[in-house]
């Protein structure tokens, strides 16, 4: 007979077996379909491009070599490319403005709904995730609506006679910038709302009470309190920022290129797949770096605060 | 009258967050607005009309680009949910185990990468596939939706289950359950609202998807955001606004009755 | 007292139940055995922590031992999983089917036994019956008070017809009045029903008024098992004499010893008559407990001596701290009579006087 000792074994193996099993379809289905190819994008990094797009299986670096450098067609010398490096400039700067901003919007928003009473907080929560779950594109659409040359803003100044000719914001950095905050706000409130929604209001009393004035309250209690939801919301806003594809294509009109942008070239027109396999690679080292220093943030504020 | 003194209030933040709502319906508006516009401008209104709605239900490629996202959209939110389901069940309400860890992080992995990314991944890994095979279906993008619907669907569901109390399931083993009966009977009830929410999440992420549709489709297998993508390049009429409107409508739609249930508590 | 049928429902031999690996290993039981007999009401008693849950739990079939026996009636039942053992538990949170109504939740457990329809509907009925749940039987379980829900939870457990009911704090989450109703309540049910009852508690007044024997836990270890009554006045070990109600530690020196009486000479050179525990020998220095209301103040000429420090009114009673002459200190518990002719105030030198019998050794 099988001791009881055995039987403990016995069971806590066959739940972890159970567990494995369960959990199978799902580990499936995204490493055939999302991490594994991840690996595919690495070899084919190293791989020298097709004539017609594809690749041809001998080993190169070029493709890494041209992500920030280009090569002399006649004397073979290296040199900063300057197209790219202008790019990743604009994708990181660009990113940086867009959670900058974000929050500043954001950070009010979030306040404003985490202090309603418990009744209409839900309303207004719903009112943020409405934009949130509305396909980007219509988004990207609806900013353009307004931001065009013939749009809402400007026959809006025009007819008030503030302009006489419309401002060009569309096609512009600018463009990009005000469509991407726009998509990704919700990014930034929800999580400040999570972490405000938290927050102990006797804190702030005693802040009050110990002769603090609002501005202080605001710099010394509450936005310390509130720091692992300013982290994680910048980063939900950097991270797809840094990766954005569709807005900068619409508004950015095919000349001001985010990284996506560049990216997706390279399997159109350029045809460069193994440079754009090291563009997407870089891509996502930068995304990474970004989410293991959000971890590490994080962790620390997990620390401080409990 | 002395007013109270509020703890809560912050000079200027109600008007910055009034400005964010307003800022953030205004353009939507537009755009349903004009949806509903008798002329061809998409700047001036000229009276109210269905015209355009009427004019995309009957664009052919408008149809079917709907029917495709849909049918995507069903296959794929179906597969993520019940991968994400078993996956919660795997995951959730155990002490820590070798592996539990790199599944969290597998799970989650379609949500750290950019989309971009796994778009430019699956354009090489199924262009591969597509001449080895010589299938070249909505399959690939049903499994594609599927892998990164499955983080979405996941969320509502482990939460279900980890605000769920664990001495339910052992009281019915308690009273001669068996382990299939106690999910039948207790643990499947009472996780439904988590799976019906996590349904039309990944619903609502595949019928929205851009990036990976648009570098993972075959000629011909156009969805309405990557349609819409393609029209958005040329001149606009306000057709793209009465699809955009009904878009938007069934979007509302659904996070209305996700946000109905699970703010339900039991 | 009825003599009770000495036979042994639940047989726990020499189980220990390890958490966790390496370093963070925690003996949540150490070579635990006792025999709780059947048509008893037995309580597991200690701190949190003490691995009375535990224990609970691994005989529910919750958990396996990592080592040992437990047998039901003579059958190891410790490898069974929890739905294979006639054993049934009421949860501390209840742990009711939300989604099922109070008749459905009752009815579960016969459901998964197969029971014929017909034999279900009856045994609902009868326990509804047995509980005083009749009128909400079909009511759901969120819409019932706490009471109601634990007496739901009860005869949930009961329909089964378990050869044992393990409760697991059942009371903890009820108010005052609720509880003390419940107490009587649940020693109706053990008496109408015959099932041995495992009641887990921290809660020593409820060990002592509802029990008919009581194993005292700690770390792990069942230190003492015995009647109300005898873990109260003839507690074997330090834990459980300071656990169990207040009581006096004296150091004290061994005079003399039989069986289970012993002289011991305590501090203030005055020798008593104290019981010594089941199988223990004393000798050298030894640990006396007397608890308070077992010794009185007296003018003089008891066998303890101090100064009276401070007087605690408790209404029922008084308590008088004594500062000993020899070092030390004593309470002495009192009965409070509306005859106030003679009061000891503070800073009064007072004798104690030490009940016959009310001394006993400790073995630790």
């Amino acid at each position: 007979m099988a001791s009881a000792a055995e039987t403990a074994r016995k069971a806590e193996r066959d739940d972890i077996r159970k567990r494995w099993l369960l959990s199978a379809p799902a580990l499936l289905i995204i490493f055939f379909a999302a991490a594994g190819p991840l690996g595919i994008v690495i070899v084919y990094s190293f791989l020298e491009p097709g004539s017609y797009g594809d690749v041809r299986w001998s080993f190169s670096t070029d493709a890494w070599v041209s992500v920030v450098l280009q090569r002399d067609i006649f004397d073979e010398t290296l040199s900063i490319a300057d197209a790219h490096v202008a790019i990743f400039w604009r994708s990181v700067t660009l990113s940086l403005a867009t959670t900058v901003f974000a929050f500043i919007f954001g950070f009010p928003t979030a306040y404003f709904i985490a202090t309603r009473p418990e009744r209409t907080r839900a309303l207004w929560l719903f009112l943020i995730t409405i934009p949130f779950w509305t396909n980007l594109l219509i988004r990207t659409f609806a900013i353009q609506e307004v931001i065009r040359n013939e749009g809402l803003f400007n026959i809006v100044l025009l007819k008030l006679g503030l302009i006489s000719t419309p401002i060009q914001i569309i096609y512009t950095d600018t463009a990009i910038m005000i469509g991407m905050i726009y998509v990704y706000l919700p990014l930034m409130v929800l999580p400040l709302y999570a972490s405000m929604e938290k927050l102990d209001f006797r804190l702030v009393e005693a802040g009050y009470d110990l002769y603090a004035t609002r501005f202080q309250v605001l710099r010394r209690i509450i936005l310390p309190m509130v720091k692992p939801g300013i982290v994680a919301g910048s980063i939900l806003v950097f991270i797809p920022s840094l990766g954005a594809y569709v807005t900068p294509r619409i508004l950015g009109g095919g000349r001001n290129l985010m990284l996506g942008n560049l990216i997706e070239l390279q399997f159109g027109q350029g045809r460069n797949w193994p440079l754009g396999a090291s563009l997407s690679i870089t891509l996502l080292i930068i995304v990474l770096a970004a989410l293991l220093i959000y971890i590490r943030y994080a962790g620390t504020g997990a620390r401080n605060h409990g | 009258m002395a007013s109270r003194f509020d703890i809560r209030r912050q000079t200027g933040f109600p008007t910055v967050a009034l400005f964010c709502f307003f800022l953030l319906y205004l353009p939507l508006s537009v755009v349903v607005i004009f949806a509903f516009n008798s002329g061809t401008s998409i700047a001036v209104w000229e009276g109210f009309s269905f015209r355009w709605f009427v004019q995309a239900w009957s664009n052919q490629q408008v149809v079917d680009a709907s029917i495709r996202s849909v049918q995507i959209a069903s296959v794929a939110a179906v597969i993520a949910t019940v991968a994400a389901t078993m996956a919660a069940l795997a995951t959730t309400r155990t002490r820590p185990y070798r592996g539990l860890t790199f599944k969290y992080a597998f799970i989650n992995q379609p949500l750290m990468v950019p989309e971009i990314v796994t778009a430019v991944a699956l354009l090489i890994f199924f262009s591969r596939i597509k001449i080895a095979t010589g299938y070249s279906g909505l399959g690939y993008l049903m499994i594609a939706h599927a892998a990164f619907c499955i983080p979405f669907a996941y969320l509502p569901i482990r939460a279900r289950l980890e605000s769920m109390d664990t001495a339910l399931e052992t009281a019915a083993a308690d009273l001669y359950a068996t382990p299939w009966q106690a999910f039948r009977r207790v643990t499947l009830p009472l996780l439904w609202p988590g799976i019906i929410a996590g349904l039309m999440l990944a619903f609502v992420i595949s019928l929205d998807d851009v990036v990976i549709t648009e570098f993972v489709k075959s000629a011909g297998q156009d969805t309405l955001p990557t349609y819409m993508l393609g029209q958005l390049r040329r001149v606009v009429t306000p057709e793209i606004n009465a699809i955009s409107t009904a878009f938007l409508g069934i979007s509302v739609a659904i996070v209305t009755v996700f946000f109905l249930i699970s703010r339900k508590k039991t | 007292m009825p003599e009770k049928p000495d036979q042994i429902a639940i047989d726990v031999r020499h189980v220990t139940k390890v958490f966790g690996f390496g370093p963070d290993k925690v003996h949540a039981l150490k070579d635990v055995s006792v025999a709780i007999r059947e048509n008893e009401f037995f309580t597991l008693l200690g701190p949190s922590g003490c691995g009375k849950t535990t224990l609970l739990r691994l005989i529910a079939g919750f958990d396996f031992p990592t080592d040992g026996e437990i047998l039901l009636h003579g059958q190891d039942i410790a490898p069974l999983p929890p739905y294979k053992r006639p054993v049934n538990t009421v949860f501390q949170s209840y742990a009711l089917f939300p989604h099922l109504t109070v008749a459905q939740n009752i009815a579960f457990g016969l459901e998964m036994l197969g029971r014929p329809r017909a034999e279900i509907d009856a045994r609902v009925s009868q326990m509804l019956t047995l509980v005083r749940m009749e009128e909400l039987r079909n009511r759901s379980t969120a819409q019932i008070s706490g009471g109601q829900q634990q007496r739901v939870a009860l005869a949930r457990a009961l329909a089964p017809q378990p050869k044992v009911l393990l409760l697991d704090e059942p009371l903890s989450a009820l108010d005052f009045k609720l509880r003390k109703e419940m107490q009587i309540e649940l020693k109706r049910l053990q008496h109408e029903t015959g099932i041995t009852f495992i009641f887990v508690t921290h809660d020593q007044e409820e060990a002592l008024t509802m029990s008919d024997r009581i194993a005292v836990m700690s770390a792990g270890n069942i230190l003492q098992v015995g009647s109300p009554k005898d873990i109260y006045d003839r507690p074997a070990v330090r834990f459980v004499a300071d656990f169990i109600g207040e009581t006096n530690f004296l150091e004290a020196a061994m005079v003399s010893s039989t069986k289970d009486r012993a002289s011991v000479r305590l501090g203030s050179g005055a020798v008593i008559d104290a019981s010594v525990p089941k199988g223990f020998s004393p000798s050298g220095k030894v640990t006396v407990v007397i608890r308070p209301e077992h010794a009185r103040l007296a003018d003089d000429g008891g066998e303890l001596s101090g100064r009276l420090a401070n007087i605690v009114y408790f209404g029922t009673d008084t308590h008088f701290h004594v500062d000993l002459d020899g070092g030390g200190s004593f309470i002495v518990r009192q009965q409070n009579t509306r005859d106030e002719s003679r009061r000891a105030q503070e800073g009064d030198k007072v004798s104690i006087v030490v009940g016959t019998g009310a001394a006993q050794v400790l073995r630790d």
